[in-house]
């Protein structure tokens, strides 16, 4: 900021010679600048700092005898991320005797989500997911995440079978 | 008449009270803040809704990235040498005390096997950060990757009195047998929860 000196009025006329008397006020605009920059660095550096979790609790090992319930067809939605993004999904349970049809999805709010919430009727729903192979991770997480937009509250991590992946070769989808 | 002269202010302002406030905060944040630990490997988290936050302390950070490499990180300094000690005596090797303090710095995240850890050790900062480490065995035949998070588990239950966060930080492009397999491998420890690490993304409205 620039100071003007406001000169005093000499009064002229040989009074005593006085020692000249400095400003005391210093220029504090570099210093307030270099504040200003450390008091931006640190504010932006501290917020972005801290990751986000997303928590997932996997089932407890069952003990040996431990008989598990199984699913009810009706009740299950079979999730199966394949390779390339792409992402399939069928109701029901895949056996010997049915067939399920094959349908193909995908990550964004048009795919999966709809699908998602239109099976949230039925309050039994256990979703299925499977993820390939040669799915990656953020596959993996994209549907995880799904599931906490349409809260989704049963869910379960499940590797994928052979069965699975012969109907997705064989779908041609 | 005489002329009528405008009063003249000095266009200088007081600034002292923005200055100290602005030096009060910028000490407030240098104080407060923790840069983020050395990483050892370059992970690209995929980003998620959940808005929970990683917690402060007692996290391990297990990473995964996309050449199928499993790194281990510890965060509690209290507990890096038994850890080191602890897992360094399963497997025959033991460290000098200059390696010992050296594994304080690599403890956030390193991805190295127990053979080859006291070379790195050795190694000064700079240097190690140039070396390739090539990810901590974790298969069924050598399994040193469940041996480090073990004992620091139990570690932390006995220093801390509970088991530490097990973070899991996967690239995006990790592939998922990887990413199973140290989860199955944990499983069979009995540790069933996990923190999946992403990026922030703003939450869409199901639904619409």
């Amino acid at each position: 900021m620039a100071e003007i000196q406001q000169q005093a009025d000499s009064g002229g006329k040989g009074g005593k010679k006085r020692a000249k008397k400095m400003s005391t006020k210093i220029d504090m605009t570099p210093m307030v600048d270099l504040a200003f920059l450390l008091l931006t660095f640190f504010m932006l550096t501290t917020t972005f700092s801290k990751p986000t979790v997303m928590e997932v609790a996997m089932p407890v090992k069952p003990k040996p005898g431990d008989e598990q319930p199984p699913i009810k067809a009706s009740n299950a939605l079979t999730l199966l991320l394949g390779e390339g993004n792409k992402l399939y999904y069928y109701d029901g349970l895949l056996d010997g005797n049915t067939k399920p049809e094959l349908k193909l999805s995908n990550y964004g709010a048009d795919g999966i989500r709809k699908v998602l919430l239109q099976h949230k009727s039925n309050p039994q729903l256990v979703v299925l997911i499977k993820p390939d192979d040669k799915s990656n991770y953020k596959n993996m997480v994209d549907i995880l995440d799904e599931m906490n937009i349409t809260d989704t509250k049963k869910y379960a991590l499940v590797d994928i079978s052979k069965p699975d992946q012969e109907l997705i070769k064989s779908s041609g989808l | 008449m005489p002329k009528v002269k405008p009063h003249r202010t000095s266009p200088s302002l007081d600034m002292t009270p923005m200055v100290d406030l602005a030096f009060l905060l910028v000490t407030f944040f240098m104080l407060t803040t923790k840069f983020a630990p050395e990483e050892a490997v370059v992970v690209d988290t995929p980003s998620s809704t959940s808005e929970i936050r990683l917690p402060e302390s007692h996290v391990i950070t297990i990473s995964v990235d996309k050449d199928k490499r499993v790194f281990f990180g510890l965060d509690d300094d209290e507990i890096k040498s038994d850890l080191l000690t602890q897992v360094g005596a399963k497997y025959g090797v033991s460290f000098t005390p200059t390696q010992a303090k050296n594994f304080h710095a690599v403890a956030s995240s390193f991805g190295t096997p127990i053979e080859k850890l006291p070379a790195l050790l050795n190694l000064d900062g700079e240097q190690r950060k140039l070396v390739k480490q090539e990810g901590i065995p974790a298969d069924s035949v050598n399994n040193q990757f469940i041996e480090w998070v073990v004992a620091a588990q139990a570690l932390s239950r006995k220093q801390y009195g509970k088991p530490s966060y097990v973070a899991i930080k996967g690239d995006g492009n990790a592939d998922v047998p990887t990413v199973k397999r140290v989860i199955k491998l944990m499983q069979d420890k009995n540790i069933n929860r996990f923190n999946l690490i992403t990026d922030l993304e703003t939450k869409p409205v199901a639904g619409k």
